[in-house]
């Protein structure tokens, strides 16, 4: 709570010292995809952080990862849907087999097109779509335990491999809607997201550095919040720091946005299950 | 079910001193929070650790509100003989929680 107040004052300060005049300055950059100077949030850790996102033996994510197993293994059960018991005898390994094959590389190339709804999904949306359609079971709520122990599963599948975001053509207009996001001043401070990630990334904002706008290590176990918690609830987290009104979960500016960093961060290494301060 | 994350050494030197951490997931609420209606959350810790090597005590600690999340908790022990180290946890609402580790003595 302190550590948020004294956030909210030093971007108080940092508004002051943008006035509405400069906004010449922040016209949408293309994706820097080749930039040689990107860092991941994790090279700005402490060693000691490091050393324990490194290890898997250490690295509390990995209980998230272990229920997430546990899950993929579980039908759904009878009570979630008594009405359509027989395709609730259906697990994810009913279908997909072998987690460490088959979902080997997927969380790198999301958010993805949806043929069916037209439309970029993230990682979380996909596997509720898997529930809801193919397993006939409720939609686990954002931010639930169990939809971030799967997300964490199947993220960490690609656990060091490359960013790959999709190449579908049909993504553009969602990744121009995420830039145009991205550069767009929000809230009572007025602040973009570009204003903090690409021109002060690597400054600090009261005492904790800001990070280039590169989500690397997604869903993440964040010291402050003692738990795991999606790419959406992080950039939630930063629009209510700018005192804007913070989009729903799973809301579609969000998706885009979330494509537009996919996009900034191809190439880079997947870290998941990481840690962040 | 509780889920824990152990490092240990699967095997010493007699004599040799080994390190052992474990994570267990656990909320630790703290007994001092409001939750969504206003109402204080009842506490919910861990409240008590301990390691018996081949059934003696070697370490024990207890937790108190004050302890983040998911505690971690990281210790020495002096490898005798082989055997199995019993980690045990213990807390409110009749929380138990046991993980066993073997150890090999060369």
């Amino acid at each position: 709570m302190k550590l948020g107040l004294r956030c909210l004052a030093a971007l108080a300060l940092l508004a002051l010292h943008m006035g509405p005049g400069q906004t010449a300055e922040l016209l949408p950059t293309p994706p820097q995809a080749a930039s040689p100077n990107r860092r991941s949030g994790a090279e700005f850790m402490s060693p000691a952080l490091q050393a324990m996102q490194r290890d898997e033996a250490l690295n509390p994510g990995m209980l998230w990862v272990k229920q997430g197993h546990d899950l993929w293994q579980s039908t759904p059960g009878p009570n979630s849907s008594p009405a359509k018991a027989n395709a609730s005898t259906r697990s994810c390994a009913s279908c997909h087999v072998d987690a460490t094959s088959t979902m080997r590389g997927v969380a790198a190339r999301y958010p993805a097109f949806d043929a069916a709804s037209q439309r970029p999904v993230n990682l979380a949306q996909r596997i509720n779509l898997c529930r809801v359609n193919q397993q006939q079971s409720p939609a686990w709520r954002s931010e639930s335990p169990e939809l971030l122990a799967m997300e964490s599963y199947i993220a960490y599948q690609s656990r060091g491999l490359p960013i790959a975001p999709s190449s579908d053509a049909r993504l553009q207009p969602f990744i121009e809607q995420g830039q145009q996001r991205y550069v767009q001043r929000m809230g009572q401070l007025n602040l973009s997201c570009a204003q903090c990630h690409d021109e002060r990334a690597g400054l600090r904002l009261g005492g904790n550095l800001i990070p280039q706008a590169h989500p690397t290590a997604y869903p993440v176990y964040r010291l402050e919040w003692q738990g795991v918690g999606s790419l959406q609830r992080r950039l939630r987290n930063c629009m209510s720091g700018v005192r804007s009104q913070p989009s729903a979960y799973g809301a579609q500016e969000l998706v885009a946005l979330e494509l537009y960093l996919a996009a900034q961060t191809r190439g880079m290494a997947l870290e998941s299950p990481g840690m962040r301060p | 079910m509780a889920r824990t994350l152990i490092k240990s050494p699967a095997s010493a030197q007699r004599g040799e001193v080994i390190e052992i951490h474990t994570t267990i997931g656990h909320e630790m609420e703290t007994g001092f929070r409001p939750g969504d209606d206003g109402k204080i959350l009842p506490r919910n810790i861990i409240t008590h650790f301990s390691c018996h090597y081949n059934n003696t005590l070697v370490f024990e600690s207890a937790l108190y509100s004050a302890m983040a999340a998911n505690p971690y908790i990281a210790f020495h022990a002096v490898a005798t003989v082989s055997g199995t180290l019993r980690l045990e946890w213990t807390g409110d609402h009749g929380f138990r929680h046991i993980e066993n580790v073997v150890l090999q003595v060369l």
